[in-house]
């Protein structure tokens, strides 16, 4: 089943009716397709090719996301318990993932104490591998040098960087520090500069994924849910055929298609927060009754397709058990 | 009526520390003559008054009420605050007259003005 954009008020390429709609399946586990840069996805009675597709993947990695190790409030009073737990998960899927990314707010206040506990903690993932950028939370010193000597050693400038594994060109980049009074997310010049000389040597045929901590699309600008130079990061990929971009900050699952472009917000290990738009709520923790939390919190599997340029996007929640829920659901192609 | 008024919010500001609270604009603004102590709020990613006048010698204190960590610093970055977790505080004296504009560093949707004037 497929729809178009039909309620694009903003411009933005946005539906939102499309947005609510994912969101009926935020937190349950879903899963889609990437082939050459087109979404598929997969309703229950499909299950079989989706299947396949998994099967036939190269590798996979994982993505965790905002574990505010340190937050300690009513809407999650032991984040290291919902981070161990998601760990849990990870080393528990049936294909071990190649390595893993941490798409920012490891900690909540950028603390010594709570980096150190994180890293102890994320020591106990299967993986020879984790790739970070920082959330706004990790960079309260203000440089974000805390951080980078810890977890972005090799990086350029505030701690941007790009590797290549498995045959996909993958690019770290940070878009939580020297933030503009009034804006949103920020790249910065020397950031988009570095980004437009590092894709030159890729060829178009190279499957990319961009991961950073604030969504690199506008899902709200009200509550500073994108990124303001974001459009010139990704005028620099139209020549790729599969973009995914993978970003965390929102605590919740979102997705959007766009061209070549397959954006994906991914689930916290903390604490969950409103819808965009929700009357009277505010982009900050909420509170849920307890033997909720962990439906709303989770982690997200990817799977590589090699030939077909495909990433199978599966998100599932700490509460589930096992493998993940895969789950009906319209793509916005 | 001008004395009179001056009076009146003398009687508040000096010399109980005056608490603003409310949003306000730079129209509405409470003022006050004399130098005093100041509140601003920061609430569900808002600070409250957004927008505040005071004489020049006065104090200002943002304290936290979110569960989020905020960071308040002028844009030319005449004060910067240290992060602010729930509750924790920043204070600044403002012995400079003219027009601070502000935001949270983390959050930078969230801004604000203090209209510093002569007194």
């Amino acid at each position: 089943m497929s729809r178009k954009i039909i309620h694009d008020h903003n411009h933005d390429g946005i539906d939102r009716r499309g947005f609510l709609e994912c969101m009926a399946w935020a937190g349950t586990g879903a899963l889609c397709v990437l082939s050459g840069g087109v979404l598929k996805s997969y309703a229950l009675s499909e299950m079989g090719q989706a299947t396949k597709a998994l099967t036939n993947a190269d590798f996979s990695f994982v993505q965790i996301s905002d574990s505010h190790i340190g937050f300690n409030k009513p809407a999650n009073p032991d984040v290291s318990a919902t981070l161990q737990a998601a760990i849990d998960k990870v080393n528990a899927l049936s294909t071990p993932p190649s390595f893993i990314l941490h798409t920012g707010d490891i900690t909540q206040l950028s603390k010594p104490d709570e980096f150190d506990t994180a890293a102890q903690l994320l020591k106990g993932l299967k993986t020879d591998q984790i790739l970070y950028v920082p959330g706004e939370h990790d960079v309260l010193d203000g440089t974000g040098k805390l951080y980078r000597e810890r977890h972005a050693v090799n990086s350029v400038g505030d701690g941007w960087y790009s590797v290549d594994l498995k045959g996909a060109h993958f690019v770290g980049l940070v878009n939580v520090l020297n933030l503009k009074a009034g804006g949103l997310g920020f790249l910065g010049p020397e950031q988009l500069e570095w980004l437009e000389k590092d894709l030159k040597n890729v060829s178009s045929s190279t499957p990319i994924v961009v991961f950073a901590h604030i969504p690199l699309w506008s899902v709200y600008p009200e509550w500073g849910w994108g990124t303001d130079d974001s459009a010139q990061a990704l005028s620099y990929m139209k020549r790729f055929g599969s973009v995914t971009v993978l970003n965390g900050h929102i605590h919740q699952t979102m997705r959007k298609v766009e061209g070549n472009v397959t954006f994906h917000t991914a689930l916290s290990t903390a604490f969950p927060q409103a819808a965009p738009g929700t009357p009277g709520a505010s982009p900050g923790p909420i509170a849920v009754p307890a033997g909720q939390l962990r439906t709303l919190l989770g982690i997200t599997d990817v799977n590589f397709v090699r030939g077909q340029h495909g990433l199978a996007v599966t998100d599932s929640t700490l509460a589930e058990m096992g493998s993940p829920m895969m789950h009906p659901m319209e793509s916005h192609q | 009526m001008k004395a009179a008024c001056k009076l009146l919010v003398l009687a508040f500001a000096v010399p109980l520390a005056l608490v603003v609270s409310g949003a306000g604009t730079a129209k509405s603004a409470p003022r006050a003559n004399d130098a005093a102590s100041y509140t601003i709020n920061i609430k569900d990613f808002m600070f409250t008054p957004r927008n505040l006048v005071i004489p020049v010698g006065s104090k200002v204190t943002w304290t936290n009420k979110d569960e989020e960590p905020h960071k308040v610093a002028e844009v030319n970055s005449s004060f910067t605050s240290q992060p602010l977790d729930t509750d924790e505080g920043f204070t600044y004296e403002f012995t400079t007259p003219g027009k601070y504009q502000y935001f949270c560093t983390v959050h930078p949707r969230m801004t604000g003005t203090i209209i510093v004037e002569n007194k």
